[in-house]
């Protein structure tokens, strides 16, 4: 593999194609040296944010569809993931970390995708999330 | 549907005292489907059987997603109500960040490893 790797996908609102995706980001992650602790990262917040698109955007409707399109760069990782659903306001999800909200049992996909990406933005009406992870940024960081 | 798959063992459980150690099969903990099973397996230890000391082990578990976050935080919710406990052990450090950034460790209890963890019951 050269030292950039992009692909663009689409699947059926289906969690076992889903898992595929991972599986295969996963593989290029490997091919690309990426560190163990970086794969965790990148696998969570998509696992959060296919599982978002899948149930929450397309309501696991069979007609809809979710695009997925990735570049993979030796110090980058960037995603896109396109639902078909209505899109939601990010600001509307209550805080899961505030007191009020701690036991409450759903509610934390996007805070993990916050947590563990560098960057995380919802863009046009809530249906697209794009994510990257800088490790530059990520190490600066983590100092 | 014609025919369910069989339904295979997602937990073992191990009796030290009168504390459940349970400890995962899985070292993915996600699908939807699967967490469910798994949440029903830890409810019924606490609602059937009435277990009121649960000690989850989770050295096993290599991944988890906010999915399975969800059941943990009602076990713990049952246990509270009849007065148990929940105590979680051997979490790997990237599925510790898990805990950390959604401050559920604020309200779980969480030992380093599996002897602690019987110490704080």
């Amino acid at each position: 593999m050269g030292p950039e790797h992009t692909a663009e996908v689409t699947i059926a609102s289906d969690l076992a194609e889903a898992r595929r995706i991972q599986e295969e980001i996963e593989a290029a992650l490997q091919s690309s040296a990426y560190s163990e602790r970086d794969i965790f990262s990148i696998k969570l917040a998509l696992e959060e944010a296919l599982v978002n698109a899948i149930k929450h955007g397309n309501q696991m409707d069979p007609d809809k569809r979710v695009s997925v399109a990735y570049r993979i760069s030796p110090r980058r990782f960037e995603i896109k993931v396109t639902d078909e659903g209505d899109g939601f306001n990010p600001e509307d999800v209550p805080d899961p970390t505030a007191i009020e909200n701690l036991e409450r049992p759903c509610g934390r996909g996007l805070l993990l995708m916050r947590g563990f990406m560098t960057e995380v933005a919802y863009h046009g009406k809530g249906n697209v999330v794009s994510m990257l992870l800088d490790k530059d940024r990520q190490e600066a960081a983590a100092e | 549907m014609s025919s369910q798959p069989a339904r295979r063992r997602r937990l073992e459980v191990e009796d030290i005292g009168d504390i459940a150690v349970v400890n995962f099969v899985d070292k993915k903990i996600l699908d939807e489907q699967n967490i469910q099973m798994i949440g029903d397996d830890l409810f019924r230890l606490v609602d059937e059987l009435g277990r009121r000391k649960v000690l989850l082990n989770f050295a096993n578990v290599e991944f988890m997603s906010s999915a399975a976050l969800g059941k943990l935080i009602t076990l713990h919710r049952k246990l509270q109500a009849v007065q148990g406990k929940l105590v979680l052990t051997n979490i790997a450090k990237d599925i510790l960040d898990v805990f950390k950034i959604t401050k559920l460790d604020r309200i779980l209890t969480i030992a380093p490893d599996e002897q602690a963890g019987l110490q704080m019951f």
